[in-house]
C-alpha cells in the first residue's frame, strides 16, 4: 500500500479511535497497562484503548496477522509509530510477552507455541514475567542452577529465582532452567510454564523506591509439560540471548523520556514553585542544555537502530550499545529533574510531591543500568563482539 | 598548621567514632524510620551525645562550652554522615550556636545552657524557595511597638516542628533579591502565629514548612544588626555548609566502605567481582575524589576556625566538593552492587538517600560553584 495514503488513514484511525485520556502524558506507572489475567484498569478509556488496538493488532503491529498482528511492513511499522507518537497517544499495552517472549516464539516457537501463546500476548490476556536471575547468578547468567529433571512426559523444576520483576502478578513465566549440569552454557534450556502451577511461591522484595515489583520465586517439584520447551533441550541459551536483546532495545527506550522534546519542559513541572526560579541557575541549565543535545541524538540513533534492525543491517550486539547509552541518559535524566524539583522533589509521600513521584523515580532509574544486564556487562559485549578488542 | 588532625582531634574523632557506631548505627535510622518517628530523631540518642560534650563543641568555654572549633564539629558530623544518624546538631550546635555568637548577652544566656544541657534543640530557617538562594527573602519584620512582627513562609527546616528556638532570616528593607534590609531574628519555637508543618523527606528525615503569621518578637531577638543582618547569615551558612561538608564525607567514605566490603564478597564467573579491571579503576577514582574533598573539608574548617578572610570561599568549595563525591560513592556504590543495591534490605540506597539531603542543603554543588566564579571575577 502506498505509504502518505497509509498515512493518512492511520492518522484518522488514531484521532477517531484514541480516546482523549490516552492522550495525556503518563504520569505514574498506573497509568501503563499491563493485561493479564487479573488486568487492572485505571480507567475505562484504557480498556477501551486496549481493545480497539488489539482488534486491529495494532499492540504488536509487526507480527503475522495469525498470531493476533497488524501484518504491517517495517515501513508501515514506522509510520504508525510515528502517528502515535505525533498524537502523543500511550502505548496500549506494556508487556514482558511483547518486548521479549514474542520475538523470541517467533523465531524458535513451534507452531503450536506460537498460536497459543502469541495472539493472548497480542491480547494482553496473559501477563508474563522473566526468570532468569538466580542468587548466584546475576552477571554471570549461564551459572543458573535451577535444575529442570526429565521425568518422561514433563519437566520437574526445582530451585530458585530473584529480582523476578512482577512474578506476584504475572499468569506465566518464561524460565531458564539447567537440564545438564555437566555443561553450563549448553546445559540450559527455555521453559514456559504457568504460574499457578502447583509448587510456585513468591516473596515480594522492597525496593529503595519504596515500592516492590519485584520478587523472589520459589519453585518445588513444579511440574512442566513437555511441550513447553522453547528451542531444542540444552539449546536454551540461544534463546536466551535472542531475548536478551529484544528486552535490551526495549529498555534503552527509557532513554527516550516520557517523549517530551525538551527536559526543560520537564523540570519546570517538576514542582509546584515558580517556575522560572528552577532553571536561573546557569549551571543547572548548562546541563540540561547538553542533556537536550545527547537525548536528541539519542532519539535519532533509536530510529536508525531499529531501521537497521528491521532490515537485518544491525550488528547482532547492537542492542548492548543502545541499552548502555538509553539507560545512562534516563539516569542523567532523573539527576537533572532531582536538582531543578530542589528540596520539593526531597518530599517523600507528601501530596504536594505527588507521593515523592520525582524521588522515587529518580531512586528507580539507578535500576536502569543493573536490569537487562548491566552497564560495565553491556560495555564488555561491546568492546568485545563490536570492537574486536582481545581478551586478556 | 599541618593539613591534618593533631592529636587531641584524633583522640576525639576515636571517641566520636566508637560513640556513633555503638549507639547510633544504621539500625538506629532504620528503626526510627520504620516506626515513623514523629521526632525525627532519638531524644535518648541526644541525651547521651549532650554527656559526651558534644552539643557545645563550639559554645566558647567562657559560656560553658568546649569551645573548640569546626574541625572538632566535623569531626562528629563526619561520623553523623557515617552512620546515618538521624541528629539536631547540624542545626542546634552549629547554626544555632554559631548564630547565637553575634546575639545579644540575653539570648545567649538563654540558649546556650539550654543546648548545653540538651534542654533544647534549634534550627534556621532560610530558604523560601524550593533551591537555596540566601537572599532570595520575602519574609516580612515590621517594626511593632518595641520589637517586631514577622509575617511570611519558609520551608526545608530541618527539625522544624520540634525545634525550641528557630533562627529567621527576614526582610526589614529593601527588595527581595537584596543583600541589604537583612535581619535575623532568634524567634521561640512556640511563639504565637508561628506554625511549623513537618514533611517526611526520602532520608526518612523531617523538615517543616514554617507559616509566620503576624509572629511578635521583642527588640533584643534581633540577631546582629536591623538591616545589616547579611554578613552575620553569611557566616553562618559558611558553618553550617562546612559542616554539611564535613556530613557529606562521612556520608561517601561509608558507602564507599560498604562497596568495597561487597565487591570483595560477590562471585560471579568464578571470581569476586572486585577483580575486574572496570570496578577495581573506578574504586580507584571513587577513592581519589573522597581523599580531595576531605582535603578541601579540613582546609575550609581550619581556616574558619583561623578566621581567615575570604574563607568563605574555600567553604564554598568543600561543600561542593564533598557533594560530587558523596553522589559518586552513592552512585557507584548502587551500581556495584547490582540487583541488591537496589534493595531496602541493603544499607548502599540510605545513603544514597541521605547524600541527596544534604546535597540540597545550604546550597548545592551548582549553586555553590556558581557563587564561588562570581567571586573569582567570572
Ligand atoms: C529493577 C530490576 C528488575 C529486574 N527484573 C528482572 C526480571 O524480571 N527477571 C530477571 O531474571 N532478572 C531481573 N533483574 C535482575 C538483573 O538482570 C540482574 O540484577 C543483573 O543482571 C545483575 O546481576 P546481579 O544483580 O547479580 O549483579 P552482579 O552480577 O553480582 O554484579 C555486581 C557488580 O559487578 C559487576 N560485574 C559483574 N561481572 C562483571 C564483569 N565481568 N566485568 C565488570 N563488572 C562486572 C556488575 O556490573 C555490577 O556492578 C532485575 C534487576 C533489577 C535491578
Amino acid at each position: 500500500m502506498d505509504l502518505e495514503k497509509f498515512r493518512t488513514e492511520t492518522r484518522a484511525w488514531l484521532q477517531a479511535n484514541c480516546p482523549a485520556e490516552m492522550r495525556e502524558p503518563v504520569r505514574s506507572d498506573a497509568d501503563y497497562c499491563w493485561g493479564g489475567r487479573r488486568a487492572v484498569f485505571s480507567s475505562p478509556a484504557q480498556q477501551q484503548w486496549l481493545q480497539r488496538m488489539a482488534e486491529r493488532g495494532w499492540t504488536v503491529p509487526d507480527w503475522p496477522t495469525a498470531y493476533g498482528g497488524g501484518g504491517l511492513s517495517a515501513a508501515e511499522t514506522k509510520v504508525l509509530r510515528e502517528e502515535i507518537a505525533a498524537l502523543g497517544a500511550r502505548q496500549p499495552l506494556k508487556s514482558f510477552g511483547i518486548s521479549m517472549l514474542g520475538p523470541a516464539l517467533l523465531k524458535y516457537g513451534t507452531e503450536a507455541q506460537k498460536r497459543e501463546h502469541l495472539p493472548r500476548i497480542a491480547r494482553g490476556e496473559i501477563r508474563w514475567c522473566q526468570g532468569y536471575s538466580e542468587p548466584g547468578a546475576g552477571s554471570d547468567l549461564a551459572a543458573l542452577s535451577t535444575r529442570a529433571e526429565d521425568r518422561g512426559d514433563h519437566f520437574l523444576v526445582n530451585g530458585q529465582k530473584v529480582w523476578t520483576s512482577y512474578a506476584d502478578k504475572a499468569d506465566w513465566i518464561f524460565c531458564l532452567v539447567r537440564t545438564d549440569p555437566k555443561e553450563k552454557h549448553k546445559g540450559i534450556s527455555f521453559l514456559l510454564f504457568d504460574m499457578e502451577s502447583n509448587g510456585i511461591s513468591t516473596r515480594p522484595i522492597q525496593l529503595i523506591s519504596g515500592q516492590s515489583p519485584f520478587c523472589e520465586t520459589f519453585f518445588d517439584d513444579v511440574k512442566v509439560p513437555k511441550e513447553n520447551l522453547v528451542g531444542e533441550l540444552n539449546r536454551g541459551w540461544e534463546v536466551a540471548k535472542y531475548l536478551l536483546g529484544h528486552e535490551r532495545e526495549m529498555i534503552s527506550g527509557f532513554g527516550l523520556g516520557d517523549g517530551q522534546s525538551s527536559i526543560g519542559k520537564a523540570a519546570r513541572q517538576a514542582a509546584e514553585t515558580a517556575p522560572d526560579e528552577r532553571l536561573d541557575d546557569p549551571l543547572l541549565r548548562a546541563q540540561m542544555a547538553v542533556f537536550d543535545v545527547r537525548a536528541a541524538a539519542f532519539r535519532a540513533m533509536t530510529e536508525r537502530f531499529i531501521d537497521e534492525l528491521k532490515a537485518g543491517r544491525a550488528h547482532p550486539a547492537q542492542p548492548s550499545m543502545m541499552k548502555y547509552y538509553g539507560t545512562e541518559l534516563n539516569k542523567i535524566r532523573h539527576t537533572l529533574l532531582m536538582s531543578a524539583g530542589g528540596s520539593d522533589a526531597l518530599e517523600w509521600d507528601s501530596t504536594r510531591s505527588g507521593g515523592g513521584a520525582a524521588a522515587r523515580a529518580w531512586l528507580r532509574s539507578k535500576a536502569n543500568s543493573i536490569e537487562g544486564g548491566t552497564s560495565e556487562i553491556q560495555l564488555n559485549i561491546i568492546a568485545k563482539h563490536i570492537l574486536g578488542l582481545p581478551t586478556a | 598548621m599541618p593539613l591534618y588532625l593533631d592529636d587531641d582531634q584524633i583522640i576525639m574523632r576515636d571517641s566520636a567514632r566508637s560513640f556513633m557506631a555503638d549507639q547510633a548505627s544504621v539500625a538506629h535510622l532504620r528503626s526510627l524510620r520504620d516506626a515513623a518517628d514523629p521526632t525525627g530523631f532519638s531524644t535518648d540518642l541526644w541525651k547521651r551525645f549532650v554527656e559526651m560534650g558534644f552539643s557545645g563543641i563550639l559554645i566558647p568555654e567562657a559560656d560553658g562550652g568546649m569551645g573548640l572549633g569546626h574541625v572538632e564539629a566535623g569531626i562528629v558530623l563526619e561520623e553523623i554522615g557515617r552512620n546515618l544518624t538521624p541528629s539536631p546538631f547540624l542545626s542546634t550546635g552549629v547554626g544555632v550556636v554559631t548564630a547565637l555568637g553575634s546575639a545579644t548577652p540575653m539570648l545567649r544566656e538563654r540558649w546556650y545552657p539550654a543546648i548545653l544541657t540538651g534542654r533544647a534543640i534549634g534550627t534556621l530557617a532560610i530558604d523560601e524557595g524550593t533551591k537555596h538562594h540566601p537572599e532570595r527573602i520575602a519574609l516580612k519584620a515590621e517594626r511593632s511597638g518595641k520589637g517586631f512582627r514577622l509575617s511570611g513562609e519558609k520551608r526545608f527546616v530541618q527539625h522544624g516542628h520540634v525545634a525550641d528556638v528557630v533562627i529567621v532570616s527576614a526582610r526589614t528593607g529593601g527588595d527581595v533579591d537584596e543583600r541589604s534590609g537583612v535581619t535575623l531574628f532568634a524567634v521561640d519555637g512556640n511563639a504565637a502565629g508561628l506554625t511549623a508543618t513537618p514533611q517526611r523527606l526520602l532520608d526518612a528525615s523531617l523538615a517543616s514548612r514554617l507559616t509566620l503569621e503576624g509572629v511578635e518578637v521583642e527588640a533584643d531577638a534581633v540577631i546582629g544588626e536591623v538591616d545589616g543582618g547579611w554578613d552575620t547569615l553569611s557566616g553562618i551558612l559558611d558553618a553550617c555548609r562546612a559542616a554539611a561538608a564535613a556530613e557529606l564525607v562521612g556520608v561517601a567514605d561509608a558507602a564507599m566502605a560498604i562497596t568495597l566490603a561487597y565487591i570483595r564478597e560477590r562471585r560471579q564467573f568464578g571470581v569476586p567481582v572486585g577483580s575486574f579491571q572496570a570496578l577495581q579503576h573506578r574504586a580507584a577514582h571513587l577513592y581519589s575524589e573522597i581523599e580531595v574533598a576531605r582535603a578541601a573539608v579540613l582546609k575550609a574548617q581550619q581556616r574558619l576556625d583561623a578566621k581567615a578572610p575570604g574563607a568563605g570561599r574555600d567553604v564554598l568549595v568543600a561543600k561542593a566538593m564533598a557533594g560530587l563525591a558523596a553522589s559518586l560513592a552513592a552512585r557507584e556504590g548502587v551500581q556495584m552492587h547490582g540487583g541488591v543495591g537496589m534493595t531496602d534490605d541493603y544499607d548502599i540506597g540510605l545513603y544514597m538517600k541521605r547524600g541527596r539531603v544534604l546535597e540540597e542543603l545550604f546550597g548545592d554543588t551548582n549553586r555553590l560553584a556558581d557563587r564561588l566564579a562570581q567571586l573569582n571575577g567570572y
